[in-house]
């Protein structure tokens, strides 16, 4: 494959392998058979997939995209003229995995519907939220890649064995002492943005989280951990697939650190979160996309209320989610109060600009992060809710 | 240039080479031309790539970069962007160098030279 044997954009996704194989002194190239491309449309993306598919490289495993931009329905409900530039290298993005094969998923929680790993499968999925969920919830084994890494993965079939790939390194280093209040979804992004600040780039340990986290929870501390910080992979003791004991956690081993979380921590990272005061113009959810349960609870909060003029409302999540969530009657619910749900797009696009100086919240400490408004607010889907609701009758 | 915090490209402007990020170690200061020295790569899988390129296209990406963590996701855009990327030096680049130090990186032989200002 190196020699070009099987065509340029081949040579050029081993060359990258190898190169990565090489940083890490891998000893060998393993069989990876799914893999999640981190697509974000954007310069980077457009150079490599470019460069593959226009080299004849097609995916030879299930390869699955991560969203962009649902630019059809912007350009429906608002004026986003003059973006032409950051536009067409989304679009050329998108239509260079459609050619080199990729499953387009346009989803940043692909491992939930169209592209689910299985315990001890060997995969390479990009995506902040995504590398963490399949290690530790699921128990696949995956690096932290990026959109390059996976794409060239889901190119060859392979990727050079290192890191997460072997057993001895996917022990737990730092003992996380949970003493917050976990009370919601919320509560988890919060305790992510914390941990992965303080522990940069360690599988932390987590004890006392009281019982399992629901799939939404687990997605939250997934993405923000891999957000402040670095973090492909968790244990929470006693629950996730690999640390049913102290033992299988830490592989006999004293944590190197220890730290503990309460609800002072969690306290204090919220109101840090926090740069706007007095009433906002717009909510973005969905960062990470929000999954049915997710989509439930939010058509169940904005029920027969109706949105304050001026106030514009974005609920993000992936096709699939939609579909299930229109014959749920969801979406009917959400379009009813005057919020719009998006599919394909990610919160970091061009078609949000027209949002930059306007006044946020979100429920998402990432999308807060990436900085699409101008002051933020960040707080729980029932605070973003009333806050964009016409007071009650 | 040195770094405590680890670095998401995607939050340095790409027009000036300035990090945006709040609060973080070299917020306002730009990267633009430097030998960076920074524990390691941080957050998004997808846009770190994304931010380099940028940097690059606008003249603006550090010319070297120096870490003592190695992570795939920086691993894979430094290979791609051909900015030098060396880690596992044998002293700790973090008491051997300052910033503005002249720093001379040779990354195909892992060699990192430097004169004190």
């Amino acid at each position: 494959m190196l020699k070009g044997e099987y065509g340029e954009g081949t040579q050029n996704a081993m060359e990258l392998l190898v190169a990565i194989g090489e940083a890490f002194d891998a000893e060998k190239m393993i069989p990876v058979t799914r893999a999640h491309a981190a697509s974000s449309g954007q310069e980077g993306d457009l150079y490599f997939v470019e460069m593959l598919a226009r080299g004849g490289a097609f995916c030879k495993i299930p390869t699955t995209t991560n969203p962009i931009a649902d630019f059809e329905y912007f350009q429906k409900v608002i004026n986003i003229a003059d973006e032409h530039e950051e536009a067409s290298v989304a679009w050329k993005t998108k239509d260079y995995y459609r050619q080199i094969g990729a499953v387009m998923s346009w989803s940043c929680i692909p491992y939930l519907a169209e592209n689910i790993p299985q315990f001890g499968e060997h995969v390479a999925f990009s995506e902040s939220s995504a590398t963490p969920y399949v290690n530790s919830v699921i128990g696949a084994l995956t690096n932290r890649e990026s959109i390059q890494t996976a794409l060239a993965a889901g190119v060859i079939g392979e990727t050079p064995e290192y890191g997460l790939h072997l057993k001895e390194n996917r022990k737990g280093t730092v003992l996380v002492k949970v003493e917050a209040n976990l009370k919601d979804g919320y509560s988890y992004s919060l305790l992510g943005q914390y941990v992965g600040k303080k522990v940069g780039y360690d599988i932390p340990v987590f004890v006392g989280i009281p019982k399992r986290p629901t799939i939404d929870q687990y997605i939250n501390l997934c993405a923000m951990l891999n957000v402040t910080g670095a973090i492909p992979m968790f244990h929470i003791l006693g629950v996730t697939v690999e640390a049913k004991t102290e033992q299988e956690a830490f592989a006999g081993n004293a944590p190197k650190d220890k730290i503990t979380v309460t609800d002072h921590e969690l306290r204090q990272t919220h109101e840090e979160l926090q740069t706007a005061t007095g009433a906002i113009d717009a909510v973005i959810l969905g960062c990470p996309h929000y999954n049915l349960d997710q989509m439930a609870e939010v058509a169940k909060l904005l029920r027969g209320k109706k949105l304050r003029d001026g106030v514009s409302f974005w609920v993000n999540t992936s096709a699939t989610t939609k579909l299930l969530a229109e014959r749920a009657g969801h979406v009917s619910v959400i379009e009813e109060s005057g919020a719009h749900v998006i599919t394909d797009t990610c919160i970091d696009m061009f078609c949000w600009n027209n949002l930059r100086e306007k006044t946020g919240m979100t429920d998402s400490p990432k999308c807060a992060y990436y900085r699409r408004f101008g002051p933020v607010k960040v707080g729980t889907v029932e605070e973003c809710v009333a806050a964009s609701v016409e007071k009650g009758e | 240039m040195v770094s405590k915090d680890p670095i998401c490209f995607y939050l340095v402007e790409p027009k000036t080479g300035t990090v945006r990020e709040k609060g973080h170690h070299l917020e306002g200061k730009s990267v633009a031309g430097k030998v960076l020295i920074f524990p390691s790569g941080k957050a998004s899988s997808a846009v770190q790539m994304d931010g380099l390129v940028k940097l690059l296209l606008n003249k603006n990406a550090p010319s070297a970069m120096i870490v003592t963590d190695v992570e795939p996701v920086l691993v894979g855009s430094a290979v791609l962007t051909k900015i030098p990327l060396v880690d596992r030096l044998e002293r700790d680049p973090f008491e051997n160098i300052s910033t503005g130090d002249y720093v001379k990186v040779d990354a195909d032989r892992g060699i990192v030279t430097v004169a004190k200002t």
